[in-house]
């Protein structure tokens, strides 16, 4: 049975973006994959925590989509965790709802690729500053896989690169529906997926 | 020509306007004013109205009766049953033990039983009308102490009915009563004509309001107001129970009608002269010649009763669990003997328990101990609460039971007030709500809110709505110019009570927010705002985007119309003002679209901004964001 597969997106003005954008469409015709746009759904950052925690239930892999501000995410995806991830739903005594489930980040990058490094200006790998994500996955009893990654978002032009990548993006999300992809890799790479 | 009704009145209202003003100022309460009024004209200083008293008190009694009334409105039957322990326990000792104590003193004195107990039981009235009053006046009322009062008077008011009935049993003959009924028909009659005022009080009274209030003529409803006072008292006199406690059951009925507060503001005048005659009367009926021929007896009467009485209640107050200021405010309150003492002791002269011999100095006795009240409060106020305070650290009696009132008062509930109510509401904060049109009142009334008919700019029903006690004053009335008044006398009479408002438009708005008013929100402009962002999102706007940009807008025009409100204020002239909005406007369009290019290209700057910075290049594939270097 093929997985199912929850993309929670965040862009606060997805109409600037070019990247984000074309990821997003680029998924619009694959079965199994639910696209759900926080800041569409959510205007006024007032989120319907059950009707989130019942899309949680539905789906086995949950891909956070969002671009990579200042080392995480949009505030809309904090204020996400904050209330759908309870305390006796998906963690502590009682909080199973997620256990088994997949979870990865889907991110674009201002910096390019060799600035994630310990001699580059960001001195931290992607992997590193993405630990909080990691321990909130592990925490819930999921999984946490490589995020797949998007550097240089900005200076990328419209053209056969950035086809490349929606494409990467596209195939990456098949494979995790059709159980193609080698989990215990995918969790231990520092990025999968794309042409980093 | 003294005996003109008119000249009566004249005497009786100039004593009242000359001594209670000056009382007032020198800190002794109106009561005092009144009794000291009442002394003045009466026989024994000026006499300008003399053995026509009894007949004044008579009619003056009424005020105790309408002081009832307005007494049982302000309680639920709710708030009676949670004092239900003070009123049988408190109130029950307090007549049993004072009258045992009195009556014991008096069988050492060499009165026979028979005497002896009925001085007992008219010795433990205390003065509803004086206590309640001078505790309403000094807002004591709804402190512990004074809730301890209240319980034990109104047992007393209650213990009158099976007294007047032991009195006859006392007596050496027989006095059959008024209609020579026996016993159990006349038990039959009190429960069957109580049964009667809470029947048509529930089913007959509220429609019957409900119709004069559509009619929309105050006078009819004034009328019927003082009618319904009136016929029960009426009642209760045919069946020998004491109209006041027949009124005082009326009031509890209608305390949770939505006519409540209507009701209280339009009997509380008619109380308050009622009342002042009332202590009046009192105050010229204090016999003073027998005081100087038998000083000794009186005086030992007073003080005698009175301290006995204030040691029983402070002890019993200390075996309720009062703290130490309350049971001094029930000791010193309640100290005195009561205007129910005068119909005690006349009724005991008639079952021939006594003779005029000793009623006289009792007469003189009760008087003077109602005169010596306001008395007893001064100095409970000035010396005793400050010292019985002293070790506790309470500033002043803790405020205990808080009625019906709510933390919120909204005038108008139509379909703006009753959004803020229901929402409020849904949270727990219960609101009053006042309204002028008799169908909202009762369709809303039915659905199980605490809604009550009246005219919000009246003074008195911004008092019996608790506007003294709440935290927030909800104005939400649709007609501007009503709006306004109401705004302008909640200022005036409640001046740090806040006041929230609707406004109809923006003229309305500067209008409130110069009259004090806390907070304006024009009516219509949350509803077109939520449209104008609908609007947005179906030409295409992101939801967010389209959230964003209108509350950049919006905080641009609530600065300009704070900017301009203040104009007003300043009264600067019309057509300034409509320059400045004038040109607000196009500020607004010229901010929104042209000097601030972010607002529509929006800075999406949270990324890495060190890359963007050094890596990036002039390149006209990229998009356009704000580069904080450039």
């Amino acid at each position: 049975m093929p997985r199912r597969i929850l993309v929670l997106f965040a862009h606060p003005m997805l109409e600037r973006s070019r990247v984000n954008r074309r990821m997003v469409e680029g998924l619009g015709t694959l079965d199994g994959v639910t696209v759900n746009d926080l800041y569409e759904r959510y205007p006024t950052m007032v989120i319907d925590v059950e009707r989130e925690k019942q899309l949680l239930v539905e789906h086995d892999v949950i891909v956070l989509q969002h671009p990579f501000y200042w080392y995480s995410a949009p505030a809309i995806v904090k204020e996400w965790l904050d209330l759908v991830l309870e305390l006796g739903w998906a963690y502590g005594p009682g909080g199973t709802a997620l256990r088994g489930k997949l979870m990865m980040n889907a991110i674009t990058t201002g910096g390019a690729n060799d600035a994630y490094h310990r001699d580059g200006y960001n001195r931290f790998t992607m992997r590193e500053l993405l630990t909080p994500f990691d321990q909130t996955a592990h925490l819930c009893g999921m999984k946490y896989l490589a995020p797949f990654v998007i550097h240089g978002a900005l200076r990328l032009g419209d053209g056969d690169d950035l086809r490349g990548h929606v494409a990467a993006y596209r195939t990456l999300l098949a494979d995790l529906r059709d159980d193609r992809v080698d989990l215990d890799q995918a969790a231990a790479a520092a990025t999968q997926g794309g042409a980093a | 020509m003294t005996d003109t009704v008119l000249f009566q009145a004249f005497v009786y209202l100039c004593a009242a306007v000359v001594c209670v003003p000056i009382a007032k100022k020198l800190g002794l309460g109106a009561v005092l004013g009144y009794l000291v009024a009442g002394v003045l004209v009466g026989p024994n200083v000026i006499g300008l109205v003399g053995h026509e008293g009894h007949h004044v008190m008579h009619f003056a009694e009424f005020g105790v009766v309408l002081m009832l009334f307005i007494v049982g409105l302000e309680l639920q039957p709710s708030l009676l049953w949670k004092l239900r322990r003070s009123i049988v326990g408190l109130g029950g000792l307090q007549v049993a033990l004072t009258a045992v104590l009195v009556a014991g003193v008096a069988l050492a004195l060499g009165v026979h039983w028979k005497p002896a107990f009925a001085i007992g039981m008219i010795m433990a009235m205390s003065s509803t009308a004086i206590v309640l009053s001078t505790l309403a006046e000094r807002s004591l009322l709804k402190t512990g102490g004074g809730q301890a009062a209240f319980s034990v008077l109104l047992f007393q008011d209650i213990a009158v009915i099976p007294i007047l009935a032991i009195f006859p049993l006392l007596g050496v003959a027989q006095v059959a009563t008024e209609s020579g009924r026996p016993a159990w028909q006349t038990g039959l009659l009190v429960i069957g004509a109580v049964a009667g005022v809470v029947a048509a009080g529930r089913f007959v009274v509220r429609p019957a309001f409900q119709f004069l209030a559509s009619v929309k003529l105050r006078e009819s409803f004034i009328a019927a107001a003082l009618l319904l006072v009136v016929g029960i008292a009426l009642l209760m006199q045919q069946v020998g129970l004491s109209p006041a406690l027949g009124t005082f059951v009326a009031g509890v009925v209608l305390a949770e009608s939505e006519y409540r507060h209507e009701l209280e503001s339009d009997i509380e005048p008619f109380k308050g002269l009622l009342l002042g005659l009332f202590f009046i009367s009192v105050g010229a009926q204090i016999d003073f010649p027998l005081i100087g021929r038998e000083p000794g007896t009186i005086i030992g009467l007073v003080l005698g009763t009175m301290v006995l009485k204030l040691v029983v209640l402070v002890a019993l107050a200390r075996m309720f669990d009062l703290d130490r200021p309350a049971r001094w405010l029930l000791g010193f309150s309640l100290s005195q003997i009561g205007e129910f003492a005068f119909v005690l002791i006349s009724f005991g002269i008639s079952s021939k328990i006594f003779g005029e011999e000793v009623a006289a100095p009792l007469v003189a006795a009760v008087a003077i101990s109602m005169l010596l009240t306001p008395l007893m409060f001064i100095v409970l106020e000035r010396w005793v609460l400050p010292w019985a305070t002293i070790d506790t650290g309470d500033a002043r009696p803790q405020d205990q039971i808080d009625h019906a009132e709510t933390p919120v008062v909204i005038a108008g509930y139509g379909r703006f007030g009753q959004v803020v109510g229901r929402l409020l509401r849904s949270i727990g904060i219960e609101c009053t709500v006042l309204d002028l049109d008799p169908a909202m009142v009762d369709v809303i009334g039915r659905l199980g809110f605490k809604v009550y008919y009246g005219d919000a700019s009246r003074v008195e029903l911004l008092h019996a709505a608790g506007c003294q006690r709440a935290k927030l004053f909800i104005l939400a009335v649709d007609d501007a110019a009503q709006s306004t008044a109401i705004a302008k006398s909640v200022r005036e009479h409640f001046p740090t009570l806040p006041i929230m408002a609707r406004a109809r438009d923006r003229i309305h708005y500067f209008e409130l927010l110069s009259h004090g008013v806390a907070a304006a929100h024009r009516e219509t402009f949350a509803a077109a705002y939520e449209m104008a962002i609908e609007a947005l999102r179906s030409l295409g706007y992101r939801a967010h985007t389209a959230h964003r940009l209108a509350r950049r807008w919006r905080a641009h025009e609530e600065r300009e119309l704070a900017e301009v409100a203040q104009m007003w204020a300043r009264k600067e002239e019309r057509s300034t003002i409509f320059a400045r909005t004038k040109q607000a406007f196009q500020e607004a369009e010229r901010l929104m679209r042209e000097e601030d290019p972010q607002v529509f290209v929006e800075h999406d700057g949270a990324w890495d901004n060190d890359a963007l910075r050094s890596a990036r290049r002039p390149d006209d594939e990229a998009p356009q964001s704000r580069d904080e270097s450039s």
